[in-house]
């Protein structure tokens, strides 16, 4: 029978499958961070169990870290936090990136560019952007502290099956229109809560034209619209990545690895529980004006009128008035990074719009890359130049102020432009209001002083 | 986990659709090393805007939770529903839940059940004009039921398994472990190893 991509990867993975429980899956890797960790290693501790496949484990440190002025720049609980995951995986023997060392990084950036996220893989974190991966055709999703310790415990996971979803984007992206516009405009589209219950794969021209990095922007937003996972079908694109990262297979290896994983596709005629289509190629520029991913619109929109208690508390908290020009927005702060939006292309692609320009005078922006190999190859082409002589600051790798967990927050009442995945209220800090956007969208921002059509700036 | 069949008690009204776990506990609270103690900064910003609805006096101490849809959308973590029981709400009651805040308020033996829009909105009704209004939110039969009604609720049959028993699901899984062994030894050499 023909069978969905999300279907082979998830019975690939099945250890026991019975009517009365969920089914029991295997996890190849676990990936760790300081803040959803420490309660599950203490409950392991306390049980009297240890870590069950530690090499199949990898920590990083990303959420709390200081994105300048190293460890020492954290606060007391922060550095606590640190201080228990690197003990935790010095008792156990888990592989760890921390702060100051040559990989650490946001554990979805790092996870890819280290060749440990692969095809046909099932891949877990405690975090809710886990969906990342599944931009290698990998089934990658979030899960809570308590599923930490059980895979921990038992490298494995009892899920109950979820429904197949495709969404088909097909059609050329205009110029100035990236991967965070194609995932912003189908958000804005289905609301944030449509992909409950399934498995995403994002199929299409548009989405086969996509690098790497595009298609991890998009995968990296499912859960925003509330899907469990999000995932494509590995290509000659994947394949071209992967080869000769450091944990990608070698040698006859690589070709066995190969053959796999081109059978990675969903079948001819397998049918989807739901299927939603995108027209990319009318695609616009887009930015959140609300406080929810979905309270979305093309940059050469207006504010809307509220349709919801939930808008009108949006407006209110964002200090927006309907009918006035997205355009006209102007901004205090701009944030290039997160786990969406900070790997070398993004930053490429933002480095482009601000090179010759200066930032605006009442903005403070800065770059934060999504891992210190992100910084190093960005320095080494001298991307770091062309953003400080704009007046960027130019930080180490870390969440920063994507989540505001760190030293990187916003003040109340402080408005940004961010490449980041959430503008949920106080995301980037207490009061601060957070307009989500690509990587060009947001230098255009930078510049500018205000939300701006980058395509004026092209 | 400790077992739990019902929840009987007051209710809190929170009429909002698409709830954010950032809401429910912000960032700056996630630096715990415990999985106690969050109770205090549940809503953290909500309450220091001043008047909210939990925070009012008719609402203390009650112990069910009735919202809008989509409750515990966003970010994966567990403190939330470890705040919300730690505030002393036992049961949540929401026409839908986000998938992996659902299954972490079962890890947390909170009662997260689904019911219609048009039961939640009389629930909300009910407990804005009659806060001492008790109702009983009963696993085992699954209804939530008041005075001249009862709902009934479905749940998935392995979640309230566990929540009944109070099982530790590792345990459970542990069980399995020849199982497990097998599919191990089967899995492809290629396959990334981190060590
Ligand atoms: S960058 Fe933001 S969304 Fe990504 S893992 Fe860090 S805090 Fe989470």
């Amino acid at each position: 029978m023909p069978t969905t991509l999300a279907k082979k990867l998830w019975d690939s993975h099945v250890v026991r499958s019975t009517p009365e429980a969920p089914d029991l899956l295997y996890v190849d890797l676990h990936l760790v961070h300081e803040v959803t960790s420490p309660q599950a290693f203490e409950g392991l501790r306390l049980a009297g169990r240890k870590v069950r496949r530690p090499d199949l484990t990898v920590a990083t440190m990303d959420h709390n870290v200081p994105t300048r002025g190293g460890v020492r720049a954290a606060d007391e609980l922060s550095r606590k936090q640190m201080e228990v995951l690197a003990e935790n995986c010095r008792r156990e023997g888990i592989p760890l990136h921390q702060i100051g060392s040559r990989r650490q990084g946001i554990v979805h950036v790092i996870g890819p560019e280290l060749g440990l996220t692969q095809p046909g893989m099932l891949i877990v974190c405690g975090d809710s952007h886990t969906s990342t991966h599944g931009a290698f055709g990998a089934l990658a999703f979030g899960i809570g502290t308590s599923e930490v310790e059980m895979v921990l415990a038992t490298q494995c996971l009892p899920q109950n099956r979820l429904r197949d979803l495709a969404v088909n984007v097909e059609g050329e992206l205009p110029l100035g229109v990236t991967a965070k516009d194609v995932v912003l405009g189908l958000i804005g589209r289905t609301g944030i809560s449509e992909g409950q219950g399934h498995l995403v794969e994002y199929r299409g021209s548009t989405i086969r034209s996509l690098s790497m990095e595009g298609r991890m922007t998009v995968c990296n937003m499912s859960i925003e619209w509330g899907a469990k996972a999000g995932m494509v079908a590995p290509d000659d694109t994947t394949f071209t990545y992967l080869e000769r990262r450091p944990h990608a297979p070698k040698g006859a290896e690589w070709d066995t690895a190969l053959d796999y994983w081109r059978s990675l596709r969903t079948d001819d005629g397998a049918p989807f529980d739901q299927e939603i289509s995108i027209d990319a190629s009318h695609l616009e520029p887009h930015v959140t004006w609300g406080t929810n991913p979905g309270q979305v619109a093309p940059v050469t929109g207006r504010v809307p009128s509220p349709h919801s208690d939930t808008d009108e508390r949006a407006l209110r908290y964002m200090d927006l008035k309907p009918g006035t020009a997205l355009a006209d927005i102007s901004i205090d702060r701009v944030f290039i990074g997160s786990c969406t939006n900070a790997r070398l292309e993004d930053l490429r692609a933002a480095a482009q719009i601000v090179a010759g320009k200066h930032v605006h005078s009442s903005v403070r922006a800065m770059v934060v890359p999504g891992s210190t190999s992100v910084k190093r190859a960005a320095e080494e082409e001298g991307l770091d130049a062309i953003f400080k002589a704009a007046g960027f600051e130019w930080r180490n790798a870390g969440c920063s102020m994507c989540l505001g967990m760190n030293p990187d927050i916003l003040a109340p009442g402080e408005r940004c432009a961010s490449t980041s995945n959430r503008n949920f209220e106080g995301r980037q800090g207490s009061g601060g209001r957070t307009h989500l956007m690509s990587p060009p969208m947001a230098a255009a921002a930078a510049i500018t002083g205000h939300l701006v059509d980058v395509r004026e700036l092209l | 986990m400790e077992a739990v069949s019902k929840v009987t008690g007051r209710m809190a009204p929170l009429d909002r659709a698409d709830v954010d776990t950032d809401q429910i506990i912000p960032k700056q609270f996630l630096k715990r090393i415990e999985r106690t103690g969050y109770g205090p900064f549940l809503f953290f910003d909500w309450r220091a805007n001043g008047d909210f609805v939990l925070d009012r006096p008719e609402h203390k101490g009650a112990s069910v939770l009735v919202t809008g849809e989509n409750f515990g959308c966003g970010s994966s973590r567990e403190h939330a529903p470890w705040a919300i029981k730690d505030a002393g709400y036992h049961a949540i009651i929401s026409p839908t839940f986000a998938d992996i805040f659902r299954a972490n308020a079962y890890k947390t033996g909170i009662l997260a059940v689904t019911l219609p829009d048009r039961q939640v909105r009389h629930l909300i009704d009910l407990a804005t004009e009659d806060p001492t209004t008790e109702i009983t939110v009963d696993l085992e039969r699954q209804e939530v039921r008041g005075d001249g009604f009862a709902y009934r609720f479905e749940i998935d049959a392995f979640a309230r398994d566990m929540l009944l028993g109070g099982l530790d699901e590792i345990t459970l899984v542990e069980r399995h472990a020849p199982e497990i062994s097998t599919f191990e030894a089967q899995r492809p050499a290629w396959l990334p190893s981190a060590g």
